[in-house]
């Protein structure tokens, strides 16, 4: 049996580091863990995605449709694009707040998060929404995306860990002065009630 | 030995590293890049690691030093091995004398590659060993076992893995320092007959390398990763036989779909012949399920044929697998079910999903917020505004100069590929101006004889060369231009500028293109220019500076949105249908400021 993780966004929004600190949680109690990521061209204001494994017996560290127990999405049409691999009462953690591709500004191709939401709504086992512009705001940061998100996934349940855990690697894994910032971030949802 | 969570291309790097490595030297080429980086971030200062300028020179230096008792590794890309071809198939008539193993990264997919080739088919061209790994472990231990059996049997050989296997984590067993295996070089023994080649030699070599070849098929027999999956199948007389990455997915697609026997191919060349007999005895039938060519099928069908066998061997020759692209848990999982007739639920869940799934947005790539080669590619737009000419692209970050709105790059073919192709096309096209756009490290890399070609010839031309001051696309490696090496030493950098003028150009000018009205004029100038000239557009890649203070747009605009719809920049943004800038992505480069007819954008102070 294993856990699977799937972390999407858009090139640049921290879905890697995220996706780190996980893997580094796991490998501290000692799980078998598997990761791959999106690496390159993509990279740069492209759909992006990190799958990861944590459990016994894995042999390969991307998962098919339908397998994932919780998608970590950092956009909301990026969710709706690897909705497909949500297993049936699976988690989705969003962060409500819409990237626009440079292709929407030109083709005044506009969409609405909402309408993304609405179909994760009836996607999802359990979905928890995020407005991390808000939380960033919030928390005086624009760069702690990631670490809300992280938090509210810890919170939900679906990640094989306690806040406890993930904070003791995070505070490992960030530079001295962005600790007290990170740490904030990460319980972010607990203390907001989301 | 104790336990890391590592990529894949860093447990190359440790691998090599505990296999005694003295010389490490590549070119840096998505998915290989990381591993020459971890052994120069891992190097207790023994290892001898450097950037060359391009793969071919990597591989003449891996030679060198593998001839002077070196244990050698040299890394690349697939199309990498293009370029260094020529050395490679020479050396596999030579041999090494220290151990020299070549890692060659393939892309399935492609994901950021020109090109889908599998090195297992240029094992096989060049006749040298290649090794193939499934999973991070393995390619861990196996980089180790490839140096072994190069110094054992005087061979270069390849080591190719994969994307999925390059750039996936994994937590593995590592071995500690005292478990290395450290190695002293002899020193270059002088030896004509050994090092230098002439048809004789050559003809005599070839006759050992097929000996050699056809010891090591028998070797690779028993080698442990070349590996059966044995189990009771209940009559069924069907395998698999697999290799890389899609290993892993058969064994989880089996592990629901029930067991039928597999085999698992490392070594796709020499083939383990007995090895393939032995699994095949009792099938009717065998599925490969292979990424990239139908490597291991055409062997199988050989064996068939060889021993009058009678299995049916399908695989991507009969349309059971994917003929391109990358197989995937879900394509592998799909292909097994219908190749054992299991009584399987499909892809799970699907039908679950709500059927209304919005429209996506598409995300390609672009180029970053603050990119100077945005500015560079503006300005030769605008001076070349109604006039015929074409514009040829080459490899790197200023390839997303395709991309809508800028619309700038007519071709792209190889590296260095595009200061020729101008040549060709102007021939044919005498009244078009032509322009040859290309990166510095590309440059250096291969675009200089290009230019020696176009003056030489007589050709007009103009070069265009954006010079970020690094490898940009790749990760930020350093170049000749830079002044800092691999291993950290500071040395002169090579003028970009004084080789143009060395070689004979009849104009070269260098040119900020964050100041778009210098540069249309330089690019007006300079392109009037007969014959073959250069333009530098010199300005630092936007990832590697400090970012300014973001731009603001005042009252005064008016939203006619030509900002947005000139310079295609991700901070310009559409806000309730008005111009606005992203104020977390723009880094103050003020292209637009430059570009608002009414100049209502302001500030984007560069630092």
């Amino acid at each position: 049996m294993s856990s699977n993780i799937l972390l999407c966004g858009v090139g640049g929004q921290g879905t890697v580091l995220a996706s780190k600190l996980i893997a580094a949680a796991a490998v501290e109690k000692n799980y078998e863990v598997m990761s791959a990521e999106t690496i390159g061209m993509a990279q740069k204001g492209g759909s992006v995605f990190s799958f990861l494994r944590i459990g016994s017996s894995l042999y390969s560290p991307m998962f098919g449709k339908g397998s994932a127990d919780i998608i970590i999405a950092f956009e909301p049409a990026e969710a709706v694009r690897m909705a497909e691999y949500l297993k049936d009462g699976g988690t989705v953690i969003v962060n409500t707040r819409p990237i626009m591709p440079v292709t929407a500004s030109l083709g005044g191709f506009d969409y609405k998060a909402e309408k993304m939401l609405d179909y994760l709504e009836k996607t999802a086992a359990q979905l928890t929404r995020i407005d991390c512009k808000k939380a960033c705001d919030a928390l005086g940061s624009p760069r702690v995306t990631n670490t809300v998100l992280l938090g509210a996934a810890v919170q939900s349940g679906a990640l094989p860990f306690t806040m406890a855990e993930i904070e003791s690697v995070m505070l490992k894994a960030v530079k001295p002065q962005f600790r007290e910032l990170n740490t904030r971030a990460l319980h972010y949802c607990e203390y907001a009630g989301q | 030995m104790h336990r890391e969570f590592l990529m894949g291309n860093f447990a190359v790097a440790m691998g090599a590293i505990a296999a005694g490595v003295n010389v490490v030297c590549g070119y840096p080429g998505t998915p290989s890049t990381e591993v020459l980086e971890t052994v120069a971030k891992n190097n207790d200062g023994s290892i001898y690691v450097e950037w060359s300028v391009n793969e071919k020179a990597a591989m003449e230096l891996g030679a060198g030093a593998a001839y002077s008792g070196a244990r050698v590794m040299v890394t690349m890309k697939q199309v990498g091995l293009n370029v260094a071809s020529d050395p490679l198939m020479c050396l596999s008539y030579m041999g090494v004398k220290g151990g020299m193993v070549i890692m060659v990264a393939d892309d399935p997919g492609p994901i950021s590659s020109q090109t889908e080739q599998d090195t297992r088919r240029f094992a096989q061209f060049a006749k040298l060993a290649c090794f193939d790994p499934s999973t991070v472990q393995e390619a861990y231990y196996m980089i180790q076992e490839a140096f072994e059996f190069s110094e054992k049997y005087h061979t270069p050989v390849l080591f190719r893995p994969t994307t999925r296997i390059c750039h996936a984590y994994s937590s593995i067993d590592v071995k500690d320092r005292e478990e290395y295996n450290p190695n002293t070089p002899s020193g270059f023994v002088k030896d004509t007959q050994r090092w230098v080649i002439f048809p004789r030699t050559s003809y005599l070599n070839h006759i050992e390398t097929e000996k050699r070849n056809e010891t090591l098929a028998d070797v690779f027999s028993d080698y442990q990763r070349n590996m059966t999956v044995s189990c009771d199948s209940k009559g069924l007389r069907k395998g698999i036989v697999t290799h890389g990455a899609s290993y892993g997915y058969a064994m989880e697609a089996l592990e629901k779909l029930g067991s039928i026997p597999l085999l698992k191919i490392s070594t796709p060349y020499p083939f383990p012949e007995r090895k393939a007999l032995e699994f095949m005895e009792g099938l009717d039938e065998i599925l490969c399920i292979e990424e990239l060519d139908y490597v291991l099928e055409r062997e199988l069908v050989y064996l068939c044929g060889k021993y009058g066998k009678t299995v049916k061997i399908l695989g991507k020759q009969t349309g059971h697998i994917a003929p391109a692209g990358e197989n995937t848990c879900d394509s592998v999982y799909m292909a097994i079910a219908e190749f054992i007739g299991a009584d399987f639920i499909g892809v799970e869940h699907k039908e679950n999903l709500p059927s209304e799934k919005p429209n996506l947005p598409v995300r390609p790539p672009v180029l970053c917020a603050g990119c100077p080669h945005r500015g560079s590619f503006f300005a030769v737009k605008q001076a070349m505004k109604g006039k015929k000419a074409v514009f040829c692209g080459d490899i790197g970050c200023y390839t997303l100069g395709n991309a809508m709105p800028l619309d700038m790059v007519d071709t792209c073919l190889c590296m260095g590929a595009g200061v020729n192709m101008t040549q060709g096309i102007g021939r044919i096209d005498p009244d078009t101006s032509c322009f040859a756009f290309v990166g510095d490290s590309t440059f250096f890399a291969s675009a200089i004889t290009g230019v020696v070609n176009a003056v030489y010839n007589g050709a007009d031309m103009t070069l265009v060369v954006l010079d970020n001051s690094t490898t940009a696309m790749t990760g930020h490696q350093p170049h000749p231009g830079t002044g800092v090496t691999m291993m950290g030493d500071v040395v002169n950098k090579v003028s970009i500028e004084q080789i143009l003028k060395g070689i004979g150009a009849a104009a070269v000018e260098t040119v900020d293109p964050l100041n778009l009205k210098e540069s249309v004029e330089c690019v007006k100038r300079v392109s009037a220019v007969k014959g073959v000239k250069a333009i530098i557009f010199k300005s630092p890649c936007a990832a590697i500076i400090k970012s300014g203070k973001p731009a603001v747009i005042t009252d005064k605009c008016i939203n006619c949105k030509k900002c947005i719809n000139t310079l295609g920049c991700p901070a310009l943004i559409l806000k309730e249908g008005m111009a606005a800038i992203d104020t977390s992505l723009c880094v103050g480069c003020g292209l637009c400021t430059q570009v608002c007819p009414v100049s209502a954008i302001e500030g984007g102070e560069k630092q």
